[in-house]
């Protein structure tokens, strides 16, 4: 697209944008309101996730929520063994002290002037202040990947779009080869019938495909998530798309060189159809990496679970621990802004040109 | 979906090159390292299936090559695709709890005739199997309003980021993203705002407001998934237009400027008739990934509050996979009414690609 060229602009000539230098026209205006709210839509509530999950459990319940995370100051008092939460306490002359909370029973708090231990104050809990700072939650990101099943299930969820992305390209691209480099009977029934796949869609043959997986012993293995999609009609399209477009004469050179056809198609036609295969790739990652209803279906058990899994089972739990969750789901979505970041102009030339995703 | 080439793909591909793709030049180092790190594997890997494929061509000569290509890929089909769509049809005739066929009842089209045993068609409340019902109408109505206003916000949003617009490479990512997201993430993102302390009621309550239970209203819990799903969606169906779009020839606009027409009437007499063909795929492609709604709304609401947001998939995965009797034959019936839908969208996406290439 001609735009890619186009390198995003500052936001200062962005704001004094014009149509030919002529005035604004409303239309103008209304386009740069119409994106500017869509880039609020989009991005502020991935922005509030990500900030959300450095909050403390604390900090997350609190009403109204704070925008960012804080966490309450604690300091050392001597002749105390731990440190002591520090509040802005109101006296009850009106004055307002910074004091030290040594013991809370009931409503009332005994209270302690850091820097004068000696005196100490028993005040109402009302009168106290919680005195905070910016403190980013590290452990909201440590603790679940230390303790719970979670690196287990990340490991998992790299093990099968490795794999499943690996075994795609591979039969894929055979596939594609055979289709676009051979003339033989009955190549044009054999791509209706690739196309035709597309039409039967993993929600239409839940049941069956299940009966396959458990009749092959899968179930509860991550094979069973990986094998039912490695062959992608997809993939196969598109590759052939591609490999129609490379030279007869290249092949035909190989095949004088006394290449043997699987030279030919790893040594000659990959190389060339790297830039397809490449599109194929980020796909394939993509759909296995974001996977959700099948894994759903097949695995049962807590040590087979892909991320996507564990984490809808996370937020199912009776007693709901919001803050792994939210720095899970920060976790699962990093490989994904990675690969947008870095493959924007694959992923969309890709779509573009296929109208598939 | 069946793939069509999109009106504008590539358009402005530089025309020396081979293929459809984007150049890959400045990727070229980046993909240099890579090639170099994981060539030792990969060479090793291709070496190994050298010699029995060596054997085979010694064997078959060349006129065998092709189907010992496609035979994986093929065999996947076979085992994963098209043997479950003929068991398929073998389950939802058979009735029982067992998974393997050899233990169930043939029982005949007794399924089918349990989902369709309605006194009234137009409520699912007359109906034996009414959640299943339920789950058409609500698949109805969300496919209904999400497709429309989806095709409707990503034609105004391409039709934006096709002007002569500051910046578009930016706001083009940004609206394209959320594609990108898996759906448990994008329903924890909105579940995480909508839930009763979460940030929107936060700012209800800042504006004088009351709080808003989303989860508990029947309707609200329906507009949310409708939204979300819209979210996470539209930048893709807003890519199409765009290439659509932009490959309209400019030349055509140039003479209604220079005829005077008004904007108005470009849109109706040139843009939009031209962009139908694009039209016709993002409806097809929309109303095909609608009748699927599963994963976001499954995350966000379970389908809840009671079945208000239970959707046809969500049906056959309950009735078959969730529920402590599995009632695969069920399933499997419903997977049926399923999947004739689906063909007969795939079929009409079929019609709109051929007119497309007579117009």
């Amino acid at each position: 697209m001609s735009d890619t060229a186009q390198h995003p602009r500052s936001i200062g000539r962005l704001i004094r944008a014009r149509r030919g230098g002529s005035k604004l026209h409303w239309t103008d205006v209304f386009s740069y309101i119409y994106l500017g709210l869509g880039v609020l839509l989009m991005f502020a509530p991935v922005l509030w996730l990500v900030m959300s999950s450095f909050k403390t459990p604390a900090g997350l319940l609190e009403f109204p929520p704070t925008l960012l995370p804080l966490g309450q100051i604690s300091v050392d008092v001597p002749g105390f063994d731990d440190p002591l939460l520090l509040f802005n306490t109101t006296m009850e002359d009106g004055s307002v002290r910074e004091l030290a909370q040594v013991r809370r029973v009931g409503i009332v708090s005994q209270m302690v002037d850091p820097n004068d231990p000696e005196q100490t104050f028993r005040v109402g809990i009302a009168q106290n202040e919680p005195i905070r700072e910016f403190r980013m939650a590290w452990e909201n990101y440590s603790d679940p990947l230390e303790n719970f099943n979670f690196t287990r299930y990340l490991w998992n969820s790299v093990f099968v779009t490795a794999t499943a992305t690996f075994l795609t390209l591979l039969i894929n691209s055979m596939a594609a080869y055979g289709l676009s480099i051979y003339e033989f009977r009955g190549r044009n029934a054999i791509m209706l019938f690739v196309i035709g796949t597309l039409m039967i869609p993993i929600t239409v043959i839940l049941v069956p495909v299940y009966l396959v997986v458990a009749s092959m012993g899968m179930v509860n293995s991550l094979w069973a998530v990986i094998l039912p999609g490695a062959a992608t009609p997809t993939g196969v399209f598109l590759l052939r798309q591609y490999m129609l477009t490379i030279p007869r004469d290249l092949i035909e050179a190989a095949r004088m060189d006394k290449a043997s056809e699987w030279q030919i198609y790893w040594r000659v036609v990959m190389p060339l159809a790297l830039p397809a295969i490449a599109v194929l790739a980020i796909f394939s990652i993509m759909w296995r990496w974001n996977e959700f209803l099948w894994p759903l279906i097949v695995l049962n058990r807590s040590e087979v679970y892909t991320l996507q899994v564990g984490l809808n089972a996370f937020q199912g739990e009776l007693n709901v621990q919001w803050h792994y969750i939210l720095a899970m789901t920060v976790v699962t979505l990093i490989p994904v802004v990675l690969v947008f970041a870095f493959l924007q102009k694959f992923i969309t030339t890709g779509i573009a040109s296929s109208g598939m995703k | 979906m069946v793939p069509v080439p999109i009106k504008g793909a590539g358009t402005n591909a530089d025309p020396n090159r081979v293929g459809p793709m984007p150049d890959t030049d400045a990727n070229a180092s980046l993909s240099e390292k890579l090639t170099a790190l994981l060539a030792v594997p990969v060479v090793l890997f291709f070496r190994l299936f050298e010699i029995p494929f060596r054997a085979v061509q010694r064997v078959g000569g060349i006129k065998a090559m092709p189907y010992v290509f496609l035979l994986p890929n093929l065999a996947f089909f076979g085992v994963f695709v098209v043997l479950p769509l003929f068991i398929n049809f073998a389950f939802s005739l058979s009735g029982g709890t067992n998974i393997f066929l050899s233990d169930r009842v043939y029982t005949g089209t007794e399924q089918y005739e349990f989902l369709f045993d309605c006194a009234n068609y137009l409520d699912p409340q007359t109906c034996r199997e009414d959640r299943f019902w339920k789950a058409i109408f609500n698949t109805a109505t969300f496919v209904f309003i999400q497709v429309t206003c989806l095709v409707i916000l990503s034609l105004v949003t391409a039709l934006i980021l096709n002007r002569k617009i500051r910046a578009r490479g930016f706001f083009r990512a940004v609206f394209f993203f959320p594609v990108l997201l898996s759906p448990v993430v994008v329903a924890l993102i909105w579940k995480w705002i909508l839930l009763r302390d979460g940030i929107l009621n936060a700012f209800l309550v800042s504006i004088g407001l009351d709080r808003i239970l989303f989860f508990v209203s029947p309707e609200w819990a329906m507009f949310w998934a409708i939204f979300v799903s819209i979210w996470s969606h539209m930048g893709f169906y807003m890519l199409i237009l765009l290439a659509g779009l932009q490959a309209i020839p400019p030349d055509l606009y140039e003479a209604a400027e220079m005829d005077g027409t008004s904007p108005e009437r470009v849109f109706w007499k040139i843009t939009l008739p031209l962009l139908w063909p694009n039209m016709l795929v993002v409806v097809v492609l929309a109303l095909i990934k609608g009748v699927q709604i599963f994963d976001e709304v499954f995350v966000l609401t379970g389908g809840g509050p009671g079945t208000a947001t239970q959707f046809i998939v969500q049906y056959i995965y309950t009735t078959g996979f969730a529920s402590r009797v599995q009632n695969f034959g069920l399933a499997s019936a419903a997977s049926v009414v399923l999947g004739v839908v689906l063909f007969a969208l795939t079929v009409a996406q079929l019609a709109a690609t051929r007119r497309k290439d007579d117009v």
